[in-house]
């Protein structure tokens, strides 16, 4: 079977091998699967954001209308600019916090007991999302668990309130719902490491600290940057969390898109909202993933 | 030799990996009751070669026939071969005795009549009362046996082995190749090794086809293969073989006269160049077990002279580099150590001890 | 060579992460079995009267009944496609690979809102089609399928290339050496992919309060619940059993999970992901 595709610009003729052929026909549900639910409905959203809502039907004609009132409205540029700001912190504070215990778990925990510990790691993050999002809410309230225990022990006299109902709430319950998502990429970076590696620069006269600035942290970033992208990327699209936790301070721009969809029923704007915020977010991945080129070089797939 | 008498028989097979030419021009023919080897370096071919036979990848160009049948458009399992896999490929969620029955799933055997050809072929590979065992807690000599078991069971007209002995220690390898020469002159079945290493190819083999990048550069008998080299290339890959300049003095009926750096003059006859005739400036190759230190100076022989460069200690036998007058390579030779026979020390001045009839000749 | 030294701080630091990361799951039974309509310390005595009030309620049999079946076939389904792609990933090389199953993984770190909003665009603008559960299904099939992959690439990666064919070269078919080999090797995975992908649909809320019909899942029910603070303890309750049904579920999974890499003659210290 011959077939043409694309090689770096130019139309080649290739002459398809026998394992080749099986592989593409192997993969063609699943991709195909892909295809019809994924690529399709991704670029309809793309189409629909250039198409406006006229009251109950939907103007077909190819405008940057939306995208012009998607800038010029304040409300959305907040929630845009929130959205990235919130996820950001919640992406570093969950890959700090995580990054220890990660190192720890490849480091310190005997070789058959690392299975475990990893598994009651996930645990927590499949159990019912909505759930647990609550609890925090429960947890983190007036008259909520940390407060009445705080009080309870005489360290505060009057409950703290910075912690529910605004950004702050938002960002401690994503970083507990993530938390495994940027623990699995970082312990995975560090168990490839040839602990030999570390000897060696014990041998050459490192200590253990300089050893870690100077070995096993440029060795574990591809995971470092694995767990980011991971965190950051699904967190500035979270609809649960600022919903239940955030109050009117901690709204993001996901529950706008919902709004736009299915309060206001302005499809067109609730696609282009999705657009920006998947093209805001592709290029802040982006820039992070550049700014760690040097890490990520010799990587093998 | 015809090839209506050859049980595989391989026309100007090519094969290619996308632009990788994997298999260049092979032609051979393999004959029954045949201990054959392929040998090269990694990536050679040797390994495509096979299984190419053995119908896991196609040709690109040629014809390959098994039992005078083309193979073309034959799937590997309704092919005659069998093989046993460089990793062994033993299935690890069933039992010894249903690996090696694997095969016989589909035959018209009874129950009774297929557990009776199991039991025959674990004990014919030394394996007798393991069928019971679970496959994935056997040692890796007992995986490659069961591999032959369930290989042989089905009478296959040709065994292909992909390094089989590879996986093994020194040891077991070598106990292994003696029981392989063993089972093939027992069974009677032709067996096609692939393999790397010159000395299991040497010891093992009817004849040998040496392969480099594709290509077969040459195909002999062991012996043959070892004493008369029909390249640089293949003199190298096959034991250790020193080189030295050399020019052709005469040229004449069937002996030629040549004078070669550090030892001299030399007569040879034709038959020593076995990578076809040579003129003027040439290079000559020698075995270092074809030479000698003279301890006391004696010897009816030519003789060169050099001085000590390199001694390494083998135990059985003792390695010296010599550097020869007027070479600045050294060249090596070996000694059978025996007893009162002393090492020499570097630096120390001796005579060589060479014969003509151990010289081959390249151009 | 001497073990590891144990640092006390790091040991003392990963042990309150665990203890941060469980925070919720522990109350979660707490308020539970708590006698009182409040969701706050300190607790007010044992009852059992929330579960009891569980099985009165007809919406939330209705909403069990249908995410239940949500939650079957799109794992059967993802775990399908998941072999597909899995097998054809570790076995094959073809052109476009990389970009191939770049697309079918993309899922794993799409904000779940965007697949939401893609599907309700095509479904209910473009093709008109009535909202239902089987939209939800083809939504979850598409979520789950890169969680299936990723357990079965391990199932099929640790597996020896030339197994298949030792059986084809003793006169097997591709189909039954596959059959007769591969699919007793990979069986564990297989299960731990139905059921990982069962419990992710089963739990997942956005997607389904986007496109779910007239019949809401589980989720979306409990969602509904979330506004009234009476049906809270019910939901602590509702929750409780959720969550013991998926930890047990994760157990078992992970349970096949190993035993597949085991049989598979290696040994391994990844999780799930």
């Amino acid at each position: 079977m011959g077939e043409v595709f694309w090689v770096g610009g130019r139309v080649a003729v290739r002459h398809l091998d026998r394992d080749s052929r099986r592989g593409l026909l192997l993969v063609s549900p699943t991709a195909i699967y892909a295809i019809l639910l994924l690529a399709v409905p991704l670029s309809a959203v793309v189409l629909f954001s250039f198409w406006t809502q006229d009251f109950l039907t939907v103007d077909r004609t190819l405008t940057l209308a939306n995208y012009r009132e998607a800038i010029a409205e304040p409300l959305f540029r907040v929630l845009m600019l929130r959205s990235l700001t919130i996820s950001a912190v919640v992406t570093a504070v969950t890959v700090i916090l995580a990054f220890p215990v990660a190192y720890y778990v490849s480091f310190h925990v005997r070789p058959d007991r690392k299975a475990l510990w990893i598994f009651l790691i996930t645990i927590p993050f499949w159990t019912s999302y909505l759930v647990r999002v609550f609890l925090w809410k429960v947890i983190l309230g007036f008259n909520g668990v940390l407060n009445t225990s705080l009080q309870g022990i005489g360290l505060i006299d009057e409950p703290l309130t910075f912690i529910l109902y605004n950004a702050n709430a938002v960002v401690i319950t994503l970083a507990h719902a993530f938390a495994p998502f940027a623990i699995l990429p970082i312990f995975v970076s560090l168990e490839k490491i040839d602990r030999s590696l570390l000897e060696a620069s014990m041998d050459l006269g490192e200590n253990r600290v300089t050893t870690f600035l100077r070995v096993t942290l440029p060795l574990a970033m591809p995971g470092v940057v694995a767990a980011v992208l991971i965190v950051f990327i699904p967190t500035v699209g979270d609809y649960v969390t600022p919903r239940l936790v955030g109050g009117p301070d901690g709204l993001m721009i996901a529950n706008m898109i919902q709004t736009q969809f299915l309060r206001l029923n302005n499809a067109p704007m609730g696609a282009t909202l999705a657009i920006i915020a998947m093209a805001l977010v592709t290029v802040v991945s982006l820039i992070f993933v550049g700014l760690n080129r040097r890490y990520l070089r010799g990587q093998k797939r | 030799m015809s090839s209506d008498k050859a049980l595989i028989s391989l026309r100007d097979v090519d094969k290619f990996y996308g632009d990788y030419h994997a298999l260049r021009d092979v032609s051979l023919d393999i004959f029954p009751g045949e201990f054959f080897s392929l040998l090269g370096p990694s990536g050679c071919g040797k390994t495509t070669l096979l299984r190419t036979i053995a119908g896991f990848e196609d040709v690109s160009s040629g014809t390959l026939s098994i039992g005078g049948q083309d193979m073309a458009g034959v799937a590997a399992n309704r092919r005659p071969t069998n093989m046993v896999f460089q990793s062994y490929a033993i299935f690890p969620h069933l039992t010894v005795a249903e690996n090696v029955g694997f095969g016989l799933r589909r035959s018209n055997y009874s129950r009774g009549e297929r557990h009776a050809r199991v039991s025959d072929a674990l004990e014919m590979v030394g394996l007798g009362g393991y069928g019971k065992r679970a496959a994935h807690a056997l040692s890796g000599g007992q995986r490659q046996r069961v591999a032959l078991a369930r290989a042989l069971i089905l009478k296959p007209k040709v065994l292909l082995l992909d390094e089989p002995l590879s996986a093994l220690d020194k040891k077991l390898r070598e106990q292994m190749q003696v029981e392989l020469i063993r089972l093939q002159r027992q069974v009677g079945i032709t067996f096609v090794l692939v393999t790397h290493d010159q000395e299991e190819a040497l010891i093992m083999s009817d004849r040998i086809a040496v392969m480099f990048e594709g290509r077969i550069a040459q195909l002999e008998e062991p012996e043959a293969l070892y004493q008369r080299p029909g390249s640089r290339q293949v003199a190298e890959f096959i034991g250790v073989m020193n080189f030295l300049g050399a020019h052709v003095i005469s040229n004449e009926g069937n002996a030629l006269e040549l004078d070669v750096a550090g030892l001299g003059h030399a007569v040879i006859g034709r038959d020593q160049c076995p990578g076809g005739p040579v003129s003027g400036m040439c290079h000559v190759g020698i075995r270092p077990e074809t030479m000698t230190l003279l301890f006391e100076d004696r010897g009816d022989g030519p003789v060169a002279d050099g001085v000590v460069d390199e001694v390494v200690y083998y135990g059985d036998m003792t390695y010296y580099d010599i550097k020869l007058d007027g070479v600045p390579k050294p060249i090596t030779l070996s000694m059978k150590n025996m007893i009162g026979r002393p090492v020499l020390d570097i630096g120390t001045r001796t005579k060589v001890g060479w014969d003509p009839r151990a010289l081959v000749a390249f151009s | 060579m001497s073990g590891p030294r144990k640092p006390r701080g790091l040991t003392v630091y990963a042990i309150a992460y665990l203890i941060f990361l469980y925070a919720p799951i522990i109350l979660l039974p707490m308020f539970a079995f708590n006698a009182s309509t409040i969701i706050a310390f300190p607790l007010q005595g044992f009852t059992t009267e929330w579960f009891v009030r569980l099985t009165g309620v007809q919406a939330l049999h209705t909403a069990v009944r249908t995410s239940l079946f949500i939650a079957v076939v799109s794992a059967i389904l993802a775990t399908i496609l998941g072999m597909c792609a899995a097998r054809a990933g570790t076995r094959y090389e073809f052109p476009g690979k990389g970009g191939i199953l770049g697309l079918i993984m993309l899922p794993l770190v799409l904000p779940e809102i965007i697949v939401a909003v893609s599907l309700l665009v095509v479904v209910v603008q473009i093709l008109q089609f009535p909202l239902s559960a089987w939209t939800v299904i083809m939504a979850h099939t598409l979520i789950c399928t890169p969680f299936c992959i990723a357990i079965l690439n391990s199932s099929f990666q640790n597996l020896d290339a030339s197994l298949e064919e030792a059986a084809i070269d003793l006169g097997e078919s591709r189909w039954n050496a596959f059959r007769l080999v591969t699919l007793p090797l990979v069986t564990p995975g297989i299960i731990a992919s139905l059921l990982i992908s069962f419990t992710i649909s089963l739990d997942e809320f956005i997607i389904a309060f986007f496109l779910t019909g007239s019949e809401p899942t589980l989720p979306v029910y409990i969602w509904g619940l979330l506004r009234f603070p009476q049906q809270l303890p019910v939901v602590m309750a509702l929750g409780t059993i959720l969550v013991a049904l998926s930890i047990l579920l994760l157990i078992v999974a992970e349970y096949f999970r190993r035993r597949g890499v085991r049989r598979a003659g290696k040994t391994e210290t990844g999780g799930f992901l």
